[in-house]
């Protein structure tokens, strides 16, 4: 009996090895293959001009003055952006994730519609508020610092609501209530109890979306006009128009030295405070909102009036293109919708806006499909703390790395991506024309949010669970189906739903791999904008709208997805 | 264990998992058939056909490409050639991209190579030179070199568009000049965009040089700026935020656009443009086709070129891309003849000036306006 179990433990021990090895492997040949492979052949070519190394661009580009204010202006704007990201989304995601109220939902949803506009749409209808002529033109905020600002806050609400509303919502809640029971403040027992165990979402969230402020590329040209040059609209300029291929690669070092170390931030917040939370406990964690009469709280309140200033900050831009959507040259009407069955004007695209939008969601399914099987591998790996000391310092890199593609110019994936595509690894395929390189540029941006969204929770299961599973006989497989996946399951809807939007709003990596002949939503948006004249402005708008709408009712979808979980009942 | 009960919704749970697994169901299904788009067979572009009998053709373009499609099936059928394009960014971008391709060329034959950086793919040698018998007298002016590495396809002015309605309501004369914008009396009314991120701006830059030349141009500009000139980031930005015109909202009434921009705002009927282009402010873009070095169809590609220059295509640009063709015995569409003349006498620089200084004049300009 103990010769065969020892066996059967010994070849347990083989699969469960080859199993992890697997979950390792697949995530870091993606990402090697169509994200490091691209970007470090690019940035290759900057310091390998003629075969030899030249770190004579250092120098140069240090030199000018223009790049140490480019350096500065991108840490204040992504800093003061967190910031308050961080400020208006906690009570927030309170608001939206710990209390029931009607119409939740289509709150939820409506958060993450900015995330996914085209840059260009939301560049014109935020300068169209803040413009001197626009209504909120008194602030004096067009083109200025406080105006990019603003966009970028606008731009990653969702961000961080979601990631930590996610996490919160499961949350046990009893060690609140036990602190006010024991007569603690409501405002104490939440700087005391609830906060420090919220750390690691917020510091996952605000990770994000300081990288993806950081990075920001079209609202910056957009709005903080010629002046606001940030690192990435500096590596955009050397890159496409200069080809100055030295000079980017230096600023992508500079980029790079920039996410490593907001992540080593990160990362140590997190770890510090990090620490078993029982979640998945049997109290409901959701309480209807109520603001009158009793059981009402202040604290409720005061999140329901920042989240509502923050709410109404976000629907100023969008009820604009909204509305404008609906003017035609006649007065109002839906002439523009109307128009979305056509190719427009005089031929100004090559399929009607339905067309695109198909292209668009069957891209978007393949890409969160990608971003779900890699992004999920990767937050279950890193997940676990090995035992080993290397190996626990190798989970911890794999959760750095794969950060990365949120804090990498879309240009330089792009033209990496031209650059080693015609024959990867040396098959005889060029990808560069394929369609299938499209949803996996989008994949590899979307990973990172499935893994901070997962990863939060996952981390937060009790190992004594896995222990306790195990102890009692359960196999490795039978542990992951029964412990981590219901917990999980519950953020995958989450994830679902930002991977789809992330791929729905994509343009940077997609223009530079777009196919005139079967073109996305956004690609065919930018190119209506771009073309003057009242019916193709009309019909941008219109077809924004129609994006919006879908990231909307995709979002709501797949908040419903969560799976039913035995402890959830 | 007190569970269930403590929820406030109760609901009965079957019915959630089975809205649940229906929703699950739906998606898995809607997964597994074919909307995917890795799924979906793609019969145009399969690229063993490369090789084989000149059964494809890759046409490099860039975003803003586009022409009827009856125009592309009757090539297609005549040839017997499959016309495949592609996009990957816009003017200056794709010769960027060209250049870093070189070795595995992106397609056979690009079109969308302007004025601007029509040298640098030259010198780059991204470019097989070729010499269409459909080249008329108006192609062959145009061209860049003598050995006819482009060949020009149509021109697209750039020029400032001025909303005439402001100026009548106010009852201020029209600019007609570059020098005009400088006198107070248009005092914050110009708009233009950044010509290091911006097509238009650059050529708007070139124009401002072209006419005042390599001394006066730097000064010209920090009078501009002294005069309240707008700077934005990209075209669509300045045009329908800040320009004033009908489709726009904006408070400034002199905005950088195309010669041929005023057509589109003419209201159904109207036999007056509210917009005008200032005829004396253009800068002539012309667009480039060539071969690509390295080629896996070259003989398709000089047909894409000859089929570029042939009077069905070159009537149909205008209309499909906003810019005139390079033949000017086509005939125009009937609005452009009346609201969108081509201007007489644009303002041109050499392409070869153009690449020698466009970086420094950029880097000058930033340091004159923006800083």
């Amino acid at each position: 009996m103990d010769g065969h179990g020892a066996r059967l433990n010994r070849r347990g021990a083989v699969g469960r090895g080859a199993a992890w090895g697997l979950a390792v492997a697949v995530p870091l040949a993606f990402l090697g293959l169509f994200f490091a492979l691209p970007v470090g052949t690019l940035v290759a070519r900057g310091f390998w001009p003629d075969g030899a190394l030249d770190l004579s661009g250092f120098v140069e580009v240090f030199s000018r003055p223009r790049t140490w204010r480019v350096i500065g202006l991108t840490l204040a704007q992504a800093t003061v952006a967190t910031a308050v990201v961080v400020l208006l989304g906690v009570p927030g995601a309170h608001v939206l994730y710990r209390r029931t109220f009607r119409g939740r939902g289509a709150l939820r949803a409506f958060v993450v519609v900015p995330f996914v506009l085209p840059t260009v749409v939301v560049g014109v209808a935020f300068r169209s508020v803040l413009a001197p002529h626009g209504p909120l033109g008194f602030l004096g905020w067009d083109g200025t610092f406080a105006g990019v600002v603003a966009a970028l806050v606008f731009f990653n609400y969702a961000v961080l609501v979601r990631t930590v509303g996610g996490y919160w919502a499961t949350l046990d809640p009893r060690a609140e209530q036990a602190a006010r029971a024991l007569g603690a403040s409501p405002l104490r027992a939440f700087v005391q109890v609830t906060l420090p165990a919220l750390v690691p979402a917020i510091a996952s969230g605000a990770a994000i979306v300081f990288l993806f402020c950081a990075t920001a590329f079209g609202v910056v040209l957009v709005l903080g006009g010629p002046r606001y040059g940030t690192v990435e609209t500096e590596i955009w300029v050397q890159t496409t128009q200069f080809l100055d291929l030295r000079a980017a690669a230096v600023l992508s070092v500079v980029q790079l030295v920039v996410i490593a170390a907001a992540l080593a931030v990160a990362g140590r917040a997190r770890s510090r405070r990090e620490r078993t939370l029982a979640q998945g406990s049997t109290t409901a964690v959701e309480r209807p909102l109520r603001l009158r009469g009793p059981g009402r709280s202040a604290a409720d309140g005061a999140a329901v009036a920042v989240t509502a200033l923050a709410l109404a900050f976000l629907a100023l831009p969008l009820v604009t293109v909204a509305l404008r959507s609906l003017r035609t040259p006649r007065g109002w009407g839906l002439d523009n919708y109307v128009a979305l069955g056509t190719t427009g004007g005089p031929n100004a695209l090559s399929v009607t806006v339905w067309d695109a939008a198909v292209t668009s969601l069957r891209i978007a399914l393949d890409a969160t499909v990608l971003a779900v099987v890699v992004g999920g591998l990767v937050a279950l790996v890193v997940s676990r703390r090995p035992r080993s000391r290397p190996l626990r310092r190798a989970v911890g890199v794999l959760d750095a790395v794969v950060m990365l593609p949120l804090g990498v110019s879309a240009v330089t994936v792009g033209f990496g991506f031209l650059l080693t595509m015609d024959r990867p690894l040396g098959l005889d395929l060029d990808l560069r024309s394929s369609p299938v390189l499209i949803p996996i540029a989008q994949a590899v941006v979307a990973t990172p949010l499935v893994v901070r969204t997962v990863l939060p929770v996952l981390r937060a299961i009790d190992s004594r669970l896995h222990e306790a599973a195990a102890v009692l006989g359960a196999p490795p497989g039978r542990v992951l189906r029964l412990v981590d996946w219901p917990i999980a399951a519950r953020s995958a809807g989450l994830a679902l739903g930002l991977a789809f939007a992330v791929s729905l709003g994509e343009f940077g990596a997609t223009a530079f791999l777009a196919r005139p002949e079967r073109p996305t939503l956004p690609v065919v948006i930018f190119r209506l904008i771009g073309r003057p004249g009242a019916e193709n402005l009309g019909m941008a708008l219109a077809a924004s709208v129609v994006l919006a709408l879908m990231t909307a009712t995709a979002i709501a979808l797949a908040e419903r997805l969560r799976p039913g979980v035995a402890g959830d009942v | 264990m007190t569970t269930s009960t403590h929820r406030r919704r109760p609901r009965p749970g079957h019915a959630r998992t089975s809205a649940r697994l229906t929703a699950l169901t739906a998606a898995s299904a809607l997964a597994l058939t074919a909307c995917s788009a890795i799924g979906e067979g793609d019969g145009g572009t399969d690229q063993a056909d490369d090789g084989e009998g000149g059964g494809t053709v890759v046409l490099v373009t860039h975003d803003s490409f586009a022409l009827s499609e009856d125009v592309i099936a009757a090539f297609e059928e005549r040839t017997g050639l499959t016309l495949e394009t592609r996009a990957p960014g816009d003017g200056g971008a794709l010769v960027n991209q060209l250049i870093l391709t070189k070795d595995a060329p992106l397609g056979d034959v690009v079109y969308g190579i302007d004025t601007t950086f029509a040298s640098r793919a030259i010198n780059e040698g991204v470019l097989e030179p070729y010499t269409s018998p459909e080249a008329g007298e108006d192609v062959q002016e145009l061209a860049v070199d003598d050995e006819d590495h482009l060949t020009a396809i149509d021109v697209g002015d750039v020029c400032l568009n001025i909303d005439r309605e402001w100026f009548a309501e106010q009852g201020v004369p029209e600019p007609t000049s570059l020098q005009d914008l400088t006198d107070p009396a248009y005092r914050d009314l110009l708009v233009v965009t950044n010509p290091a991120t911006s097509s238009p701006g650059l050529a708007f830059l070139l124009a401002t040089i072209a006419e005042l030349g390599e001394d006066g141009w730097v000064d010209y500009w920090a009078a501009l700026r002294e005069n309240g000139v707008k700077v934005a980031g990209g075209w669509s930005d300045a045009y329908y935020v800040d320009f004033s015109g009908p489709s726009s909202e904006g408070d400034r009434p002199i905005a950088l656009s195309y010669a041929s921009s005023p057509p589109y705002e003419v209201p159904e009927g109207a036999d007056e443009a509210p917009t005008a282009a200032m005829l004396d402010t253009c800068f002539r873009q012309v667009e480039y086709a060539g071969v690509l070095a390295g080629a896996a169809n070259p003989e398709g590609a000089r047909q894409v070129i000859d089929w570029l220059l042939s009077p069905e295509v070159q009537a149909d640009i205008p209309e499909n891309m906003y810019v005139y063709p390079a033949d000017s015995t086509v005939e125009l569409p009937e609005s452009w003849e009346l609201f969108a003349p081509l201007p007489p006498e644009p303002l041109t620089l050499d392409p070869g000036v153009i690449a020698e200084n466009r970086d420094a004049w950029i880097d000058t300009w930033t340091a004159t306006v923006l800083d």
